[in-house]
């Protein structure tokens, strides 16, 4: 891990995230999956986002791709600025024809059905490149689609550029997903839960690539995923959501050694500690709440071991120390 | 993206069902109840219950158009055919005969391909490979092709229908019932039973019957409207039903002779056929949904 | 992959075997051919003589296996009716049905393919609503009487095409349009099902979060996919159109085989009818086979599997 401290402190971010609200209208409802929350991520930083399903990790990430689901989402309040522009503000031939897969792009959670059985890597691949008019002609796409190969590391590109995805195994066919979400040199990659399907040997070859890419290219990562073991082993920092809101975010060693919301700690209790003596895994008794009618409060406070009768209302962003913060009424400094 | 939000958006995305339930009340099928209904009614009231002799020759009142057109009266409600005979009661006594054909059709290959199906799936090994490549080599004739050669065999009539296309759909039942009691077998209470030394006989009636019997029910009832299209084709060739019997398929054979006088006397019968099966295909939707999810694609 | 075409060659002939065993032991079912052979009042010995010369004296598999013989070398015997070699008339009326089943086919494709497209990425919108208004009607409304319908309005009313025979594009119009009608609904279905399916898969997401073209995703990416269950049954369509063929080809004298196999019926042709129905199979297990063999084309995974 590039050491979090040797990151230049104030620098421009390269995505902004704020109070950004995408509400879903359902017959039954608006449920109110992103409720306000705020992002930031530096150029060559990761960020994850922890939190479990339903929190509404993965609808804040479609709302940066402005790929909510038709008709229901909609992004009702806030902004996403990506290199200074709004995204919430583009047409949406804009967005698909400036934006997705060239300046911000995604690789999607399941390797093995990322790929289109029918068609061979090397379209694929190619495919960002010919939406994007960033490659002019076979020859060339070829030549650009060989080079990204290698650069996530595929043996022999030249030879394995006319396969077909049946003929590539998980843990390549991972890379070919990445291959194509890097292809355009994106400013942004969001990484939704990219290595959850795969078994642990090559999820950590996932991430040392994720991290090489970074070096190479400084783009900056949002890395979403419900396991705060991945986030430790890959980001820089974190933000924990939970109830469609950010209840904690900070540098990820900060978060890890000092967690002050009840959640952040019950999530951290729940992950599994190779080499530590086997303990029970606390799980979280209880469920989250509904996003349709959230309560007026602290939305974890149903489930809260350390509720008090303050959490009737809901906490603001305290800073627990540099970049630490957290919503919780625990973290309110004391006078 | 398995999540929440990916079933939010599953729910949201299903207006043409909502559009659906709007047309048919809370999901049950009213109208296709409403006309099956009526078409039973005329079914079982014959030819007590028909306004006119739908055999009676008027050569007089030959070519009425239907009583709302000019020149039709309302003692023809649908208008006559080039005999002077009633369409009206010629439809109605048809319902009759479709119906026979379909109930008896269906129970016929419904029991043979349902016991055969069971028999194969519930043996396996040699008695289920011959079953199921009979079936293959059945399927791989048209099944009208099937139906002509047997009709050489037999002389047309009410009974040869019903035996046609009997030996025509056993198979459709078969396989999928064959499949059905593989995955039974499976089942820990079948296993059980046969350890505890219950008869094949019993295994079969006691345990592999009722829980075969929803999709027995569904297949029977989404079957219907194949079963009356094949018996008006089988008469339109005039393989099927023969005078005096009335048949919508014999109808529109006749009224095929004169189809530029009387334009009323080739649609409306089909539109009898239409309406029938499209109720019965409701119905069998229905059904479907309602009884065995898991046949959605059916 | 040769394994895999000799298998489905091999299992295509077993079929076509099968089908020979099925329809000759109906047909002979019949009881006596002979009886429609020789006038009512022949003598026994003139019965015997016949009988003994068609080899029907012996057992049903010996009859079977003679019938079979000749069958192989292209003698399925005379038509009664015609005066001439069975086969002789069925592969000259063969052309004709095929040549109107596979408009009836491609008829059945442009209109179910987008239909069924546009209704998958429509969902909820007028087009599957009509889509799905069309293919309940479709299912309930017999081919035959389509074609009268057909013949009603274009033929009759307005005079535009014509009702029988065949000769150029304008007779195959008609005939087309009653023998493809039915199956649209189901094809509808299949390609929307497929596409909705695909629409919602990991890799249109992708597509999508790469900046896709909409209009390409739909056409190229998914559509190849959601291709693959149609192709698939295209044999089976193909066979129910020949079957469907039977009437289609009565209403509008078209000079196919269905309409001879069918007169052939009425006359208790026995030969003609028994050719004509093994042909139609022939030409179903090949059709299926082509089939098999085609998925190779446009799923990558069969081809090397």
């Amino acid at each position: 891990m590039t050491d979090a401290a040797t990151l230049p402190a104030v620098r421009p971010p390269l995505l902004k995230v704020e109070n950004l609200k995408t509400y879903l209208h359902l017959k039954r409802g608006v449920v109110r999956a992103v409720d306000g929350v705020d992002l930031e991520v530096a150029e060559g930083e990761t960020l994850g986002i922890v939190g479990e399903s339903g929190s509404g990790k993965t609808m804040t990430s479609l709302s940066m791709l402005r790929l909510l689901p038709k008709p229901s989402g909609r992004i009702v309040e806030g902004s996403i600025t990506l290199d200074g522009t709004d995204l919430v503000k583009l047409s949406e031939a804009e967005m698909a024809r400036d934006w997705r897969g060239q300046r911000i792009s995604m690789v999607s959670q399941d390797p093995l059905t990322s790929l289109n059985p029918v068609y061979s890597i090397g379209d694929q691949v190619g495919a960002p490149f010919r939406y994007h008019n960033l490659a002019k002609g076979r020859g060339a796409v070829r030549k650009a689609v060989e080079a990204v190969l290698a650069r996530v590391r595929i043996p022999s590109p030249a030879k394995r550029i006319d396969d077909y995805p049946h003929q590539f195994s998980g843990g390549m066919r991972q890379r070919v997903v990445t291959a194509m979400a890097i292809a355009c040199s994106p400013r942004l990659l969001i990484a939704d839960e990219p290595t959850s399907a795969l078994d642990v040997t090559i999820q950590v070859q996932m991430m040392e690539l994720f991290r090489e890419l970074q070096r190479d290219s400084g783009v900056g990562i949002i890395m979403i995923t419900h396991d705060l073991g991945v986030a430790a082993g890959i980001c820089h920092r974190v933000a924990v959501m939970y109830a469609g809101r950010v209840v904690e975010s900070g540098d990820v060693r900060e978060i890890f050694r000092h967690p002050v919301h009840p959640y952040t700690r019950g999530l951290l209790n729940s992950i599994p500690h190779l080499g530590r003596k086997r303990r029970r895994l606390e799980a979280i008794a209880g469920q989250p709440p509904s996003l349709i009618d959230p309560p007026k409060g602290c939305r974890f406070a149903a489930r809260c071991p350390q509720r008090m009768a303050r959490c009737d209302d809901y906490p603001p962003q305290f800073e627990v120390s540099t970049g630490h913060q957290a919503a919780c009424w625990l973290a309110e400094p004391r006078p | 993206m398995v999540d929440v939000d990916a079933s939010y958006a599953e729910i949201a995305r299903r207006p043409s069902q909502i559009v659906m339930r709007r047309l048919f009340g809370s999901g049950i099928p009213w109208w296709s109840l409403l006309i099956f209904s009526l078409v039973v009614v005329a079914a079982i009231g014959g030819d007590n219950i028909t306004p006119h002799d739908p055999n009676g020759l008027d050569l007089g009142s030959a070519f009425k158009p239907p009583s709302w057109l000019e020149g039709g009266s309302i003692d023809y409600l649908l208008g006559t055919d080039n005999l002077g005979r009633d369409i009206f009661s010629r439809i109605m006594a048809g319902a009759s005969v479709t119906l026979t054909v379909a109930i008896y059709a269906i129970v016929i290959s419904g029991g043979i391909g349902a016991l055969i199906g069971m028999v194969s799936g519930y043996f396996g090994g040699v008695v289920d490979t011959i079953i199921m490549r009979v079936v293959d080599i059945q399927m791989s004739i048209p099944s009208l092709a099937l139906a002509l050669v047997i009709a050489t065999v037999l002389s047309p009539s009410l009974t040869t229908v019903i035996v046609v296309i009997s030996i025509t759909y056993w198979t459709w039942y078969a396989r999928i019932i064959r499949g059905e009691i593989l995955s039974l077998k499976e089942r820990d209470y079948v296993a059980l039973a046969k350890v505890a030394g219950c008869s094949t006989a019993t295994i079969f009636v006691r345990h592999l019957l009722p829980n075969i019997l929803n999709t027995l029910l569904v297949l029977a009832s989404l079957q219907v409207g194949q079963v009356i299209i094949f018996e008006a084709s089988l008469s339109f060739l005039g393989l099927g039903i023969q005078s005096p019997d009335v048949s919508w398929g014999l109808m529109l054979a006749d009224a095929r002779n004169y189809i530029g006088n009387a334009w009323w006397a080739i649609t409306l019968p089909g539109v009898a056929i239409m309406l029938t099966c499209l109720s019965a295909n409701l119905i069998g939707d229905w059904l479907r949904d309602t009884l065995d999810p898991k046949r959605r694609q059916l | 992959m040769l394994s895999y075409i000799l298998r489905r060659v091999m299992h295509g002939v077993v079929s076509i075997i099968g089908a020979s065993m099925l329809i000759f032991v109906i047909s002979r079912m019949s009881g006596d051919p002979i009886v429609l052979l020789l006038p009512v009042d022949a003598p026994q010995s003139a019965i015997d003589a016949m009988r003994e010369t068609m080899g029907l004296d012996r057992p049903i598999w010996m009859q079977y296996l003679i019938f079979a013989g000749k069958a192989l070398t292209g003698d399925f015997g005379n038509s009664y009716r015609w005066q001439m070699p069975a086969l002789n008339l069925v592969l000259d009326r063969l052309p004709a049905t095929i040549e109107l089943a596979l408009s009836a086919l491609l008829f059945s494709i442009m209109l179910a393919v987008p239909l069924g497209v546009l209704s998958a990425v429509n969902r909820g919108g007028w087009i599957d609503t009509v889509g799905k208004g069309f293919a309940m009607l479709g299912q309930a409304m017999p081919g035959f009487w389509v074609g009268l319908l057909l013949i009603l309005v274009f033929s009759v009313h307005l005079n535009w095409l014509p009702a029988f025979g065949a000769g150029g594009v304008s007779h195959i119009i008609l005939p087309a349009i009653a023998l493809g009608w039915y199956p649209v609904a189901a094809q509808t279905r299949i390609i929307r099902s497929a596409m909705l399916d695909v629409l919602d898969s990991d890799y249109i997401r992708m597509g999508r979060a790469l900046g896709a073209p909409e209009r390409l995703l739909v056409w190229k990416y998914a559509f190849r996919n959601a291709a693959v269950p149609l192709v698939t049954v295209l044999g089976v369509y193909f066979a129910s159109m020949l079957g469907g063929a039977f009437v289609v080809e009565v209403i509008f004298a078209w000079p196919g085989l269905g309409r001879t196999v069918v007169e052939a019926v009425f006359a208790r042709d026995f030969p003609v009818v028994q050719a004509g129905v093994l042909f139609t199979s022939v030409l179903f297990v090949v059709s299926n086979l082509l089939v098999d063999l085609s998925y190779g084309l446009i799923d990558p995974r069969i081809r090397h599997g």
